[in-house]
């Protein structure tokens, strides 16, 4: 079982790290961590011992069922900081942002529910003991006695439990509606109503302790419902977390940080490298590079100067450029992709679920039932007590105990078992919609690939050209500099000094090798032909000819195994990729998808996938640009990574937390059985009421037959419901 | 029969401080973390001497 109860608001001082002298500190930041890959004692250890020897630091709580740490710091320590040191520990660590994480509402849900549920336990207890002695054969006075005292625990008791039930059915009814808490409120009353009139007339039956079990078993079946949901809505919270929306506004020659909701057309910006541009613009001052792949899946960076244009969702990668803004908000690109999103999520929300179909049935031919039985009765005996009793006995055996823990019991160990795999459900029916997948469609950069260029051609520079490439590289933060060290650092060669070092915004960095000019940038500035069709960039030291280094975009861990055993299971596996053919080829190539299609445009994704269901197919798309969101939302399931934009996070139905891809064949997997352990639920339920009804309706069901058929039938679904959760590591 | 004046009342006690416990571990936020706490004890940190007293700030029923 995975996200109980809500999690603690902050650090807990008792961890502080100088335990000798505790203090309580008032909390000047709270920053929220999301740790994906934790699992163990030693992680949590490790975690909060990494954070706590933070300068700034106050305590750090981990929370590993939410995978999160809770930090209490000073106000100039920064999350990005505190991640990059649990990145340094070897933990995947990704930013949220605490306001956004508004748990307390959610979680106040579960606990109000847990203490109804509480209280309805302890009372179905005691008035079961009491039941038990008059079953086994307590009469005259003492029957009495013990059927007041059951009276007088179960209406209080009652009163505050079932409260949820009896308001929701009054809000249904209200509404002229029927939902799965009028019959229950109608037994509920009944049940207590009959009995109360049976103990009063010295009666041999009393219902009280049925009324109490099935408040119980339905407040045990709401609070998983209430849990997975908060766990839905944090996922959600959490993941609009990871996306700031700030921007610096040049007021007066100086760079002012503003909300993007106030900047209007007009006003210039600056974008910062490494920065996103919050609107649409045109470039006034600066030369860099843009990385499109999030808006076009295009790997390639494009050189940008003054007089070009620049759209929102770009990332700005070399130099600071400033940007007049041309439209803002609701006009710029990235929202009228968002709008397509928009249209194609409402035809999602007809889906309607396996629950949902079950209730349509029920309710109406619970209540038809026990009307024609409280009918049928009266005509027959021409007793009104009698009848009334009857018709109580069918209310309370048809009652859905069983029906209300079937699907929220399967849910929550299913989507508990995916949590501990790095996955996040999102959305209440996106298990049953993953079941049904029999098309995965992939997008190719930030899903299949890590969106981090590699450096192929390494080791066939000289010496010297390698310690000059890494001493060039050093002087910016553009990612194919950061290839060039990373792989430098792989297999470290001689070392040199570099003077002069000065990167040139668009082109590259040049300096002083060796006393020497070196140049490593853009092939047409360093003097060097371009060859190929991927990435690259050139070297020249001195006077020698001009080296060429590759990169590639590199596999996403995991990407490999999960198309493997996805076509293992039957699936069929397509690559749309907004990318050149050359590249988006040789991905699908390299993990043998046969079908694949380049330089797709959003709009194109998202009618493939239409076609692909107007065939019948149910497609299951996982993507993370924003040229995916369509897609994402047209599809009838979908997965992004953690680290997509939040446009394409919030299309979808389920979170990758983790970098490993492989866990969502394990979905698919879990969804399927869970879907099958559904079903067998309902089935069960089913069978309990065939057996129990004709009893009840022929007027035959004591309170003993009911409780048993009650309990008996809630145990089996839940215990039917664990066996998704399966092995725990 | 008259043993049940006792035991009746008895028995609605015990329940009573059970349904307490539950309410006093529900309102000091143990149940939120279960998967963490359990794994929490066998760690060796506080092994020496217990955890020195603190409020813990996070716990609505501490503060």
């Amino acid at each position: 079982m995975s996200y109980a109860g809500q999690p603690a608001a902050m650090g807990c001082p008792g961890c502080v790290a100088a335990p000798d002298t505790p203090e309580i500190v008032l909390p000047d930041a709270r920053l929220i961590l999301s740790l994906p890959t934790i699992h163990c004692q030693a992680c949590i250890a490790r975690v909060e011992e990494a954070l706590n020897a933070h300068p700034g630091v106050n305590g750090a709580r981990v929370n590993l069922t939410r995978k999160r740490v809770m930090i209490d710091a000073d106000r100039d320590v920064t999350a990005e900081e505190l991640a990059g040191r649990l990145r340094a520990a070897g933990f995947e660590a990704w930013e949220l942002d605490p306001a956004a994480l508004q748990d307390t509402l959610t979680g106040s849900t579960g606990r109000d529910l847990l203490m109804r549920m509480a209280v309805a336990g302890f009372a179905a207890m005691n008035v079961m003991l009491l039941s038990v002695a008059v079953w086994s054969g307590a009469t005259d006075a003492t029957r009495d006695l013990f059927h007041w005292i059951s009276a007088a625990i179960t209406l209080p008791a009652l009163g505050f439990s079932a409260q949820p039930f009896f308001r929701n059915a009054w809000s249904a009814l209200r509404a002229g509606r029927l939902n799965m808490d009028v019959p229950i409120s109608l037994a509920i009353a009944l049940a207590v109503a009959t009995s109360l009139w049976e103990t009063w007339l010295s009666g041999e039956h009393a219902y009280f302790d049925a009324a109490l079990t099935l408040t119980f078993f339905l407040l045990a079946g709401r609070w998983l419902e209430a849990r997975a949901r908060s766990a839905a809505r944090s996922a959600a919270e959490e993941l609009t977390a990871l996306e700031v929306p700030r921007a610096w506004k040049m007021e007066g020659g100086e760079a002012v940080q503003v909300a993007v909701a106030e900047l209007s057309p007009g006003d210039a910006l600056l974008i910062r490298p490494g920065a996103r541009a919050p609107v649409d613009g045109r470039i006034t001052a600066g030369v860099s590079e843009v990385d499109r792949s999030a808006l076009t899946g295009e790997t390639l960076p494009e050189v940008r100067s003054p007089g070009h244009h620049m759209s929102a969702g770009e990332l700005n990668l070399t130099g600071p450029l400033t940007v007049v803004a041309t439209a803002v908000g609701s006009d710029t690109s990235l929202n009228r992709l968002a709008a397509l999103v928009a249209v194609a999520e409402s035809g999602r929300s007809r889906y309607t679920s396996l629950a949902d179909r079950a209730a349509r049935l029920y309710a109406p031919g619970v209540h038809i039932l026990a009307a024609l039985s409280f009918a049928g009765w009266l005509v027959w005996s021409g007793d009104m007590r009698v009848a009334a009793n009857i018709a109580a006995a069918v209310l309370i055996i048809t009652c859905p105990c069983a029906l209300g823990l079937a699907v929220p019991a399967v849910t929550t160990a299913a989507s508990g078992r995916l949590f501990s795999r790095g996955l996040l459900i999102k959305n209440a029916t996106a298990l049953e919609r993953l079941a049904e997948a029999d098309t995965v469609v992939f997008d190719k950069t930030g899903t299949l690939t890590s969106g981090n260029p590699v450096l192929t051609n390494w080791s066939s520079l000289s010496e010297r050209e390698k310690a000059a490439a890494v001493l060039l590289a050093r002087g910016s933060s553009h990612p194919l500099s950061l290839a060039v060290i990373a792989a430098a650092e792989a297999n470290p060669g001689q070392s040199l000094s570099a003077e002069d070092l000065r990167e040139v915004p668009g082109y590259g960095t040049e300096g002083l090798i060796g006393g020497e000019p070196a140049r490593l940038g853009r092939p047409d500035w360093v003097g060097a032909e371009a060859k190929g069709d991927g990435l690259c960039s050139a070297l020249q030291v001195g006077d020698a000819p001009a080296a060429l280094l590759t990169f590639e975009d590199s596999l996403r861990p995991g990407a490999e195994e999960l198309v493997k055993r996805l076509l293992s299971m039957g699936l069929e596996v397509a690559l749309l990729s907004g990318d050149r053919s050359e590249v988006a080829g040789r991905t699908a190539a390299a993990l043998g998808i046969s079908s694949w299609r380049a330089g797709v445009l959003p709009e194109e994704k998202a009618q493939y996938i239409r076609d692909l269901r107007d065939r019948g197919h149910r497609v299951l798309m996982v993507g993370d640009g924003l040229n995916d969101t369509a897609a994402l939302a047209e599809a009838h399931v979908s997965v992004s990574p953690a680290q997509a934009l939040d446009a394409a996070r919030a299309a979808s139905d389920i979170v990758l937390l983790g970098q490993d891809l492989s866990p969502v064949a394990e979905a698919i997997e879990t969804a399927g059985q869970a879907t099958r352990r559904i079903r067998e639920n309902f089935r069960i339920a089913t069978v309990y009421n065939v057996v129990a009804v004709p009893l009840a309706v022929a007027g035959m069901a004591t309170p003993l037959i009911a409780a048993l058929a009650m309990s008996l039938s809630s145990l089996t679904v839940s215990v039917n419901a664990l066996r998704v959760a399966g092995r725990r590591k | 029969m008259n043993v049940l004046a006792y035991l009746i009342p008895v028995s609605l006690l015990l329940g009573g401080i059970g349904l307490a416990a539950f309410v006093f571990t529900l309102r000091s936020s143990q149940y939120d973390d279960p998967e963490g706490d359990s794994r929490r004890i066998l760690g060796d940190t506080w092994d020496d001497k217990p955890r020195p007293e603190t409020v813990r700030k996070d716990r609505p029923s501490d503060r």
